[in-house]
């Protein structure tokens, strides 16, 4: 049971983390980045090529997938979602657009870095074995690495400057450029924040499972069920939401293994009939 | 100065119609060298996006690079006629209803001789299309009855499962002392029919089947939750059912970094770069039917399609080894017998007798087989080469062939 349940916290600390970026840009723009997964995946291949191919540090790959994301993010904002949202007055264009974004990031993805499956060197060789416990050393530290950055990500959200216009914004967009928050920068540097979460997360997660070019739309239905479980928009959500699924997922392995494949059916069942209960998810209000 | 910039546009202007001139005979030369070929159009409907994009791709990327190299010695002869291979490509994106509308694509451009698709359902939803419109196609996938009679126009194009893993097990059973097996597969038509297949070839050997039911969604990145209770059960062997290349090196990693010590096996072929770089030394040891070439029994014209492949495409991909197949086959039939190019009856009557020398691998021939699985010839016979993975290279541990 030890190890259903540190299966569950590390793949929660993950999970959570690749939903933190997707609820930012749904709260402060009232998007839904359907290629956030692809962003995911594109922080994973620059790390892979920074670290894996170049042999350069893990951690300066990992920093050139959070910039990189970031850029492409900010660039993703400013051309494309800010002059839809302005000249668009219906929701779907986003969603359209989103995944319009989504298709043209795999196919140059697959384009640039192939079909197949990559993986880079472990960042650290071993495994901590106990009498309850197996967890390989890497697995600790992304785990750790996880959470610090859910940490930091709260704080800056909390206490900074960015982070409070960006709460205030997501709060009531009209009421927060009344009080001389600049909409079009902070939505931006949200955007691109979002975006830089996925790349880097991408980036920390191809050395435990690799990465392909495939891989970013199931990674951003993922996404979203965490986002739903918690409540759209809501920092505190998507982190419950990760660490929830990643539990349930965890359990579910260890304990419906003998009836076949239902811990995803069971996942879903629950996940109507919770939707059908709270359809905002366990924190869905506006953020704040 | 006036007269110094005349000069200079002067020149520039005979300079470019010399560019010009240049072109249009280089043009008028490729058009009448081109115009004296004929062309002939072979098809593709598969999977070349998504998680599985690397089955469908080397396909494509096999059929290309071939084709590129037999245009560029003159084309191929068949008949009277010499023709210039085309390839028509369409991703299914691994969805069956694509997968008609891509045959049916194909139909349109009056094609007759398909590659694909790569996956069971795909291949089942086209075969009313294939036969209503006089295709043959050659699945990657193992359904019997798409090749069994009433059916006649699938020939599938590699070894199937419960033809390799009767082999292998009987293998690791006689040579690795191995007693109880463990299944797991990805929650897909493809490996759930091909762990079925497994578990009951395992049985028929005496094999103790300890895990037969655990599965995984095949977009799962952390493999570690579904190993864990697997592992615990301490199998001898490890089978990953229709494993796709991608998942491969992730279930091999976590299931030794959960301390599993025994053998892992697969049927399906892998790719060494991508188990190299995703499990490492983790991944020696692993067993697979390691596509239809291994160095040891390479052609010099099978490295002269690596070579050229790599270059094309930067990277060669190990499932191209029995990719490289389909199209060879259906050249070298058609020059066997011209009439089959627009007539598909002729092209069946052709198989029952069909050989010719396989250009990729030592003391082998083209020919179709199936009559065990199948009672009929609607398979390619290519190498069954079972080898075992070990620091970053496949090595063979024995060849079979299916008859």
């Amino acid at each position: 049971m030890e190890q259903v349940i540190a299966n569950g916290l590390y793949l929660g600390a993950q999970y959570a983390l690749i939903a933190l970026g997707l609820t930012l840009i749904f709260a402060l723009m009232n998007v839904l980045n359907f290629a956030h997964g692809q962003m995911y995946v594109l922080g994973g291949f620059v790390t892979y090529t920074i670290y894996g191919q170049l042999k350069l540090p893990f951690v300066l790959a990992l920093i050139c997938s959070g910039v990189t994301l970031a850029i492409v993010g900010a660039l993703m904002e400013k051309f494309l979602f800010r002059t839809v949202i302005r000249r668009s007055k219906r929701e779907e264009s986003t969603m359209l657009l989103a995944a319009a974004t989504a298709f043209f990031l795999d196919a140059i993805m697959l384009l640039l870095f192939g079909e197949k499956q990559r993986g880079v060197p472990k960042i650290i060789s071993g495994v901590f074995v106990s009498d309850r416990v197996i967890l390989p050393y890497d697995r600790i530290v992304v785990g750790v690495v996880a959470i610090l950055m859910i940490a930091a990500f709260m704080l800056f959200m909390q206490y900074s400057k960015p982070g409070r216009a960006m709460r205030a914004l997501a709060q009531d967009r009209v009421a927060a450029q009344l009080m001389g928050v600049k909409v079009e920068r902070y939505s931006m540097i949200g955007f691109a924040l979002g975006a830089m979460l996925a790349g880097v997360v991408g980036g920390l997660l191809v050395s435990i499972t690799g990465v392909n070019s495939g891989i970013g739309g199931p990674i951003s239905i993922k996404a979203f069920l965490m986002v739903m479980i918690g409540g759209a928009g809501v920092v505190g959500g998507a982190i419950a939401g990760g660490f929830i699924l990643g539990m349930m997922e965890s359990v579910g392995l260890a304990t419906l293994r003998e009836y076949g494949d239902i811990t995803y059916l069971v996942i879903f069942a629950l996940l109507m009939i919770f939707l059908s209960i709270r359809p905002h998810g366990l924190m869905g209000k506006p953020w704040g | 100065m006036g007269s110094e910039m005349i000069n200079r546009r002067s020149t520039l202007k005979s300079l470019a119609l010399g560019a010009v001139s240049l072109l249009a005979i280089a043009a008028s030369g490729m058009s009448s060298a081109q115009a004296e070929n004929k062309e002939l159009k072979i098809g593709f409907v598969g999977v070349t996006s998504g998680p599985a994009a690397a089955w469908g791709t080397s396909n494509v990327r096999s059929m290309q690079t071939r084709a590129d190299w037999l245009n560029e010695m003159g084309g191929v002869k068949i008949g009277d006629d010499t023709y210039n291979i085309e390839i028509v490509t369409f991703d299914d994106q691994k969805d069956p209803k694509r997968a008609i509308a891509g045959m049916e694509k194909m139909a349109q451009e009056g094609i007759h001789y398909v590659v694909g698709p790569n996956v069971d359902d795909g291949a089942a939803a086209v075969r009313p299309v294939a036969e209503s419109k006089g295709i043959i196609y050659f699945p990657y996938a193992f359904p019997k009855a798409l090749y069994t009679p009433p059916a006649s126009n699938a020939v599938l194009g590699m070894v199937a499962n419960y033809q390799s893993g009767p082999a292998i097990y009987k293998y690791l059973k006689e040579n690795k002392g191995v007693k109880k097996v463990a299944f797991i597969a990805a929650n897909e038509s493809d490996p759930l029919s091909q762990r079925d297949s497994g578990v009951a070839a395992a049985k028929e050997l005496g094999l103790e089947v300890v895990a037969e039911k655990d599965t995984y969604q095949n977009d799962t990145r952390d493999f570690t939750p579904v190993l864990t209770p697997i592992v615990q059960l301490k199998p001898d062997l490890l089978v990953l059912s229709g494993v796709a290349p991608a998942n491969a090196p992730l279930l091999i990693r976590a299931a030794r970094e959960l301390g599993y010590e025994g053998l892992i096996s697969a049927e399906t072929a892998q790719d060494a770069t991508v188990l190299q770089e995703g499990a490492g030394e983790l991944a020696n040891g692993f067993i697979s039917v390691g596509g239809a070439s291994t160095p040891e029994i390479r052609t010099p014209v099978m490295e002269e399609f690596i070579k050229r492949y790599t270059d094309k495409f930067g990277e060669y991909n190990d499932e191209s080894n029995t990719k490289v197949y389909a199209l060879e086959y259906i050249i070298e039939t058609l020059k066997a017998n011209p009439k089959a190019i627009d007539d598909v009856e002729e092209f069946k009557k052709t198989a029952e007798t069909f050989s010719a020398p396989n250009p990729f691998a030592k003391d082998k021939t083209l020919k179709y087989v199936g009559t065990s699985s199948f009672g009929q010839k609607r398979q390619l016979s290519v190498p069954m080469v079972v080898t075992e993975f070990k620091d970053g290279e496949f090595k063979t541990l024995f060849v079979g062939e299916v008859d």
